[in-house]
């Protein structure tokens, strides 16, 4: 489908929907509350079937974090983006890794760098830092004396 | 971690393999969990080499950041580049002159059959075949110094550039890379002969670390991983980037999911790159090798994504921009990150003396996967 067409699609699935402009693919900024019966919507729908998820990242916008998701169709060669907006002092977000097992390692990713929580994650634990690390480096109000690159 | 080597509750043992072990090609540290020699689970640690590249980026200018992502995976550093330049060439509409393209396309086909080069030889030394490595780096010898030659390194090439490619080719490239293409025609039956067609080798990868296409999709294996378990997904020819829309070349593709399909995709590749070089180094065309630019670099407010194929899979550039000039946030989605998840999956069940053949046809480059 192209963008058009999934803007429509999407319409008659959910109401209540934004779509960001002016960007290359189909952009949708959802809520938190929810998440998990979306994306098993994106998964399962037959016109859809969002089965690649081929990058999991978060973005601190100093009020608040955004989880993007980016999603691809391996059967229909579409795509579409999913921001979902969460509180910082209490970033939840529930988990995908049972519907893309690819997220298990980019949850953990964007946990242990950006402190999001993946609720119903199996195994959400620190992937690149020790375990005893205090905050998250891509923040940006993260500070390290000792280590701190600034140019 | 140490503290985890022994014999848990069940009886089960727990080994490391790493981080300082041969076959792991760096830092990598697993930590096996095994009843007698069958796997139970593989996990892998990350971070030894964690460099905190996104972070690095988001201080750096888009002049100065395409420099540190050839240390990501330092075996398609022209590829990573080419990635981050197209990126910002997207966000800031710069159509870039025929030559430049044609020389970006000449460049990462080169680095692949290098990548390719250095994975066959180091594949079989870690099945125990010692002489192919001596064979493969004799070829690949060759490539870095033709790319020394015009770039003037031979691993962290940093020449292409947003706009185009830093300079112009050196006056023997041509030459030399034909001289290649000659040599490598006449080496690349020895490869057959002595690999792909030893019965030891067959059996050592057939059946070994197999991975279904719905779990290569699930798990987001893209590259020869995907393409040897049957899944289209080369960038190259699902969305085009430069030229490669107008030439001829096959995706290799494998439909049985195991290490040695994964082998066959490679060395397939190998001759795929090798034609599209031939098409394109007797047509370079004249003209510029960089657009105008100007000298500081700014995107416009919003998202940018872009997709490249790497030797390894799918690279992915994500650029968030808020006007500036240097990156609001910089995600790279890099492939052996994602192959990497799926090597749990894969070696479940098996021996511990396959682990290595699963874990080498999966071509890991570290720093690509710690960043």
């Amino acid at each position: 489908m192209t963008k058009d067409e999934l803007k429509i699609k999407f319409e008659s699935l959910q109401e209540g929907l934004n779509f960001e402009e002016g960007t290359e693919w189909l952009t949708i900024p959802v809520e938190s509350e929810g998440f998990k019966k979306f994306a098993l919507l994106l998964r399962n729908d037959n016109e859809l079937q969002f089965d690649y998820l081929f990058c999991l990242t978060a973005v601190d916008w100093k009020t608040h974090l955004s989880v993007v998701y980016h999603f691809s169709s391996t059967v229909f060669r579409h795509e579409v983006v999913i921001k979902v907006k969460i509180d910082k002092a209490n970033p939840i977000v529930d988990t995908v890794c049972e519907i893309w097992r690819t997220a298990e390692f980019h949850e953990r990713e964007a946990y242990d760098l950006l402190g999001v929580e993946f609720v119903g994650h199996p195994d959400l634990r620190r992937l690149f830092l020790t375990p005893d690390h205090e905050g998250f480096p891509l923040r940006k109000d993260y500070e390290d004396p000792i280590n701190m690159i600034k140019l | 971690m140490l503290e985890e080597v022994g014999t848990n509750d069940q009886g089960d043992m727990i080994i490391n393999v790493g981080p300082q072990h041969p076959s792991t090609h760096g830092v990598l540290h697993l930590v096996i969990t095994l009843n007698g020699e069958t796997i139970k689970k593989v996990e892998p640690h990350l971070g030894y080499i964690h460099r905190s590249i996104e972070k690095m980026c988001e201080s750096l200018s888009y002049r100065q950041f395409i420099y540190v992502t050839s240390r990501m995976d330092y075996l398609s550093s022209h590829i990573n580049n080419h990635g981050c330049a197209l990126c910002v060439e997207k966000g800031m509409q710069i159509e870039i002159p025929t030559r430049a393209q044609v020389i970006r396309v000449l460049m990462d086909e080169l680095t692949r059959l290098a990548s390719h080069l250095l994975w066959w030889g180091a594949l079989a030394m870690d099945l125990g075949a010692f002489t192919p490595f001596f064979y493969s780096f004799r070829e690949r010898e060759l490539i870095n110094e033709l790319m020394e030659d015009t770039c003037g390194a031979r691993l962290t090439m940093n020449y292409i550039v947003p706009g185009g490619v830093m300079m112009d080719l050196h006056p023997d490239f041509q030459r030399k890379v034909k001289e290649f293409l000659k040599l490598f025609k006449s080496k690349i039956h020895e490869y057959d002969d002595l690999v792909t067609g030893n019965i030891i080798f067959q059996n050592r990868t057939k059946g070994v670390g197999y991975i279904s296409k719905e779990d290569a999709i699930s798990f987001g294996c893209t590259g020869p991983t995907g393409r040897g378990s049957g899944l289209s997904c080369d960038i190259r020819k699902l969305y085009p980037y430069e030229i490669y829309n107008q030439l001829q070349f096959d995706e290799v593709i494998e439909t049985s999911g195991d290490s040695w399909a994964r082998y066959k995709v490679r060395v397939g590749e190998m001759v795929q790159s090798m034609h599209i070089i031939e098409q394109l180094i007797d047509n370079i065309p004249e003209g510029e090798f960089q657009a105008k630019t100007k000298a500081v670099l700014k995107l416009p407010k919003g998202d940018f994504y872009t997709r490249v194929e790497t030797a390894r899979g799918e690279l992915g550039v994500y650029i968030v921009s808020e006007g500036g000039s240097t990156p609001y946030r910089i995600k790279f989605r890099s492939p052996g990150f994602s192959n990497l998840s799926a090597l749990d999956h894969m070696s479940r069940g098996g021996k511990i003396g396959d682990l290595m053949a699963t874990m080498g046809t999966l071509d890991l480059v570290i720093p690509d996967i710690d960043r």
